[in-house]
């Protein structure tokens, strides 16, 4: 895109967010309910895309991405007069007859950078928040997802107020162009390493940014250690069900996103170390991008794929002499997105809570958080800062302005030079919230 | 080795000692202070604890080792420098590992601990309550009742709440689960983030030193304090007493200024937290976007007051007054800045702020002992330089003195400066109190929304519609109808800027909340298994996960029969 067409953009998304529509609780609704007679008209279209980028089948796409995505707009439009309303707040009594209140504000004009591994979700999940907010956006989708950037390009202009929000595609030169400009709030999901430029690009304007970032999210399997063997079975025996005895022919599989992702992969398992502890599939086909579900046991720790984040059917397994030293083993790395425990030991529950961080846990099960509304998703240290999800969304994109209201009524001459010792006590007593104090040297009954 | 004298080794920091055309220089060395460039190398008084204390850190005896090293020290010590003095990069990162270990070993995490350290601290306030009110003082010629109203009570109030609520606070919180996710309890944990870094500013060098402290250590973190060096009595009270009352094991304080600082910020933390300047700010967030630390920035801004004519006029220029002048004299963050009224209204308020100063401070305010000092010659030349521009300084309706010597600037208001003027685009930070006239009020808004956003903006009016146009129509961090400064003192509003004034907020619970991470638990038991998420997926299990994401019983049913809706 060129650089012209960019700042034209900005030029209009400005003049809307100015005229002050994008405010109105009307204008709002009226762009989440285009969301979502855009997922309901056109779910064709988002699973052929999704196929085609990822080779995502329907249910994991409706499950991932669509289905979630409706849900949230489902909470946002029923939510939103809630979520708009202004909230009281109570004040000391000493500054009586004073009123609080906080009232949320759209930020401005919002920039949300997604990533290609749920093209859809991650794009439209943040910015129902920023509509919901009532700011104007730019969503930039990610390049390694062609046909899904696509999609958006072509259709969030028919079904939503293209003054106010716009899709501009391209890859690095057009995020850095974009990077480049005032942004009242940035909104990043991917890797570590972007997150960084992001927020540094950030930094030149005082913006505010959201970094949902990755890392190694571990998950713990509490009565493994005698029953390796049978764990691995029991994995190998879910595989074949779930995918069949060749997964190649299942169509229940997505496939890597691209060459450069599928040569990442097969190059961590040619280290020999590595390959020698595949204990499970390790078949590729470069062909088709396909990786079959592949399990490693205990491969050397300080290899890359026990170093970085996989980001593939790949699962290293990795034993310990006792469930509990799972938690040194995670507290001595960066902290992931995620923890997951499958265990019924209530007191490694409370251990894995209280002596890990992450930017979520979860008992007995995997993803599931990313559905629960009432749940903020978001990391912490490597794995990002910010959280988004239900009214997480709503607040990521806004400012909660305090606003105070005094009256004339009371004054207190205490309040003000020249100053004096009688002034410092009543000063003293308030403070204390010393009502008796204030009402006795008020009456003149008392000096300080 | 280097034994000479230490100059500042940051260019910046000389640069600013000579673009002054060595006058400073030479009040540097003549006056008791205000030599903050020169102070934190040449002060003796402090150094053998400086020196002591970087030993300490850096893992060194007490005592060096060898005859030579002891006759370096005896030498580096009568001139008043020492090589191992220097607080660098090394020195910074064997802090942060240090404060990691401790984190690491969980005491910060614990109720008591959190609780112990703030009784501690507001044991210091209250036994030390004379020794901070002299450093401040010192520092900014503070009057005696605003270092006790602006810095002593609130840090104390502070400490209060956090022992009264830290409990409730500290409690997970219950989140509401769905349909799609049945069988199943979550909460949210809120969790310290480990070792953060707290940088502080002049201005109310004691309270904003101390209370994002008070937050950091209320949520379990351990911190670090850099306070200002532009107020080098409280910054020296600050690092002997945090060291003397709290446990400095998890709680350290580094003295000095530009390298210093540097060299914290090429350290990774868990969150910075920073209250200055815009300029500063960002090269605080682009440090800290190297480590992907996330950072809180407390900035400033040109906090607009428009006065309508439908008001109490005595009480509004008392309260206005309060704000500016009776407020450090003006150099606070939510000072106001300047004022909007209109045409007709103007010189009646210029009347009633008149004789307000007046009542406040006498007939020659350079007498009185009620309005506070500009804090050195570098803001004096600053704010003179504003007031003497090229068609600003015929504006002038009210004071204008000044004496350099003293650092005193009088109580000055100036009407109608051109809007392209330095004092109409920077924030002022000072007794300078510009008034710009428009028609009708309501022009004021656009006024205001053409300016980056301010920290604060007030309102003086009965109008009830004008009040809620204003409140719908002006951005900024916080919002105060008929009153200023206010806002500091409520600790159930969150206190923060938002555009160029800043980004995250805290006091009272919001504290508590910048220094944690609020992490998602969910328990799922075993029952309750849904094979409609595992593939091999069929379109009969998409019909299933279609309606339960939509909470459609009937369709669920209709799904499980067989018979799924189209």
């Amino acid at each position: 895109m060129e650089l012209l067409d960019i700042d034209q953009s900005m030029e209009e998304l400005r003049e809307s967010f100015k005229s002050r529509k994008t405010r109105s609780i009307a204008w709002r609704r009226s762009q989440l309910k285009g969301l979502q007679g855009l997922l309901e008209e056109k779910e064709g279209d988002i699973f052929r895309a999704l196929q085609e980028d990822l080779g995502k089948p329907c249910a994991e796409s409706y499950r991932d991405e669509v289905g979630t995505v409706k849900k949230s707009l489902n909470l946002s439009l029923a939510c939103l007069e809630e979520w708009t309303s202004s909230k009281k707040v109570r004040l000391p009594m000493v500054l009586f007859p004073t009123s609080g209140e906080l009232v949320a504000e759209p930020l401005g004009v919002v920039l949300i950078i997604t990533s290609w591994n749920f093209p859809l979700g991650l794009a439209l999940e943040p910015l129902i928040g920023a509509i919901a907010a009532g700011n104007a956006a730019v969503v930039k989708p990610s390049e390694l997802s062609p046909a899904c950037s696509s999609f958006l390009a072509t259709n969030i202009p028919i079904y939503l107020d293209n003054k106010a929000i716009k899709v501009i595609q391209g890859g690095v030169s057009v995020s850095e162009q974009l990077l480049d400009k005032k942004w009242d709030k940035i909104f990043f999901t991917g890797s570590a390493r972007v997150g960084r430029i992001v927020m540094s690009a950030a930094s030149k304007h005082l913006t505010p940014v959201i970094l949902e970032l990755g890392g190694k999210c571990p998950a713990i399997y509490d009565t493994l250690s005698s029953y390796r063997d049978t764990k691995v079975n029991m994995l190998k025996d879910r595989i074949q069900r779930n995918y069949g005895n060749d997964p190649r022919e299942s169509n229940s599989m997505s496939r890597i996103v691209n060459k450069h992702h599928f040569q990442r992969l097969r190059n961590i398992l040619k280290d020999p170390k590595v390959a020698a502890s595949i204990v499970h599939g390790g078949s590729m086909d470069e062909d088709t991008l396909f990786i079959e579900p592949t399990i490693l046991m205990n491969p050397p720790l300080d290899s890359e794929i026990m170093t970085e984040e996989i980001f593939g059917p790949i699962l290293p397994i990795i034993t310990l002499k006792k469930i509990e030293d799972s938690i040194e083993f995670i507290s001595s790395r960066p902290q992931p997105l995620a923890i997951y425990a499958f265990t019924k030991n209530e007191t490694l529950k409370k251990r894995i809570v209280s002596e890990t961080s992450s930017g979520s846990i979860t008992f007995n099960d995997c993803i599931i958080q990313f559905v629960v509304d009432a749940l903020p998703f978001g990391g912490v240290g490597q794995s990002g800062f910010g959280k988004y999800h239900g009214k997480f969304s709503f607040d990521a994109f806004s400012h909660e302005k305090a606003v105070l209201r005094r009256s004339f009524i009371t004054e207190f001459s205490s309040g003000s030079p020249p100053w004096n010792d009688f002034k410092l006590g009543f000063l003293r007593a308030a403070y204390n919230f010393d009502y008796i104090a204030l009402f006795l040297m008020l009456l003149g009954l008392k000096r300080s | 080795m280097n034994l000479g004298p230490k100059m500042p080794s940051s260019p910046q920091v000389f640069t600013g000692c000579l673009g002054q055309a060595g006058l400073p220089m030479i009040f540097f060395l003549g006056s008791p202070k205000g030599n903050y460039f020169l102070q934190p190398r040449l002060s003796l008084g402090q150094f053998p604890k400086f020196l002591a204390k970087s030993w300490a850190r850096e893992g060194h005896a007490q005592e060096p080792q060898t005859r030579d090293s002891k006759r370096l020290l005896a030498v580096q010590l009568a001139l008043g420098v020492s090589e191992k003095a220097k607080f660098d990069s090394v020195s910074a990162a064997s802090m942060v590992e240090e404060l990691r270990e401790s984190f690491a070993s969980g005491k910060s995490r614990s109720y008591e601990w959190r609780m112990s350290q703030i009784k501690m601290l507001l044991n210091m306030v209250e036994e030390r309550e004379s020794d901070i009110i002299k450093a401040l003082q010192e520092d900014l010629s503070k009057p005696e009742l605003e270092s006790f109203i602006s810095e002593i009570s609130m840090t104390k109030a502070s400490c209060k709440l956090v022992l009264k609520e830290l409990k409730h606070w500290m409690k997970p919180e219950k989140a509401k689960t769905s349909l799609t996710t049945a069988a199943s309890s979550a909460e949210i944990v809120s969790e310290p983030l480990g070792v953060v870094l707290v940088i502080s500013t002049w201005n109310y060098p004691f309270l904003l030193s101390l209370d994002p402290v008070i937050g950091a250590i209320a949520a379990g973190n351990a911190v670090v304090l850099k306070p200002s060096e532009i107020a080098p009595a409280t910054s020296s009270l600050l690092a002997r007493f945090l060291t003397e009352y709290l446990d400095s094991s998890a709680i350290q304080v580094v003295e000095g200024s530009v390298s210093e600082t540097t060299a914290l910020l090429e350290q990774r933390w868990d969150k910075i937290f920073y209250t200055g300047n815009g300029k500063v700010g960002r090269i605080v967030m682009a440090a800290a976007a190297k480590h992907l630390t996330p950072v809180v920035l407390e900035l400033g801004g040109k906090s607009p007051v428009i006065v309508d004519s439908n008001i109490n006029l005595d009480v509004a220029a008392k309260r206005i007054t309060v704000g500016k002048w009776a407020s450090n004299n003006g150099q606070a963050c939510i000072a106001p800045d300047y004022i909007l009224t209109t045409k007709s209204f103007a010189p009646k308020l210029v009347d009633a702020l008149k004789s307000t100063l007046e009542n406040f401070f006498g007939e020659d305010p350079s007498q009185s002992k009620d309005l506070s000092r500009i804090v050195n010659y570098n803001h004096f030349t600053r704010l003179t330089k504003l007031l003497d521009e090229d068609k600003v300084s015929d504006k002038i309706v009210h004071g204008g003195q000044r004496d350099g010597k003293r650092l005193y600037i009088a109580p000055t208001i100036l009407l109608d400066v051109p809007q392209d003027s330095l004092i109409m685009n920077d924030e002022i930070f000072g007794p300078l109190f510009p008034i710009i006239t428009v028609d009708k009020l309501e022009e004021s808004f656009d006024f205001i929304n053409s300016k980056p956003k301010p920290l604060s903006a007030y309102l003086f009016t009965k109008d009830k519609m004008l009040e809620k146009e204003f409140v719908r129509r002006v951005s900024a961090g916080g919002l105060l109808i008929n009153d200023t400064i206010l806002q500091l003192t409520v600790d159930s509003l969150p206190f923060g800027g938002v555009g160029e004034s800043g980004m995250g907020s805290y006091h009272g619970k919001f504290s508590f909340d910048a220094f944690s991470h609020k992490k998602a638990v969910m328990y799922r038991s075993f029952g309750g298994e849904a094979p409609v998420r595992y593939p091999p997926y069929t379109p009969q299990k998409l019909s299933l996960l279609k309606a339960l994401f939509n909470g459609d019983i009937i369709g669920i049913i209709l799904a499980l029969i067989g018979r799924p809706r189209k």
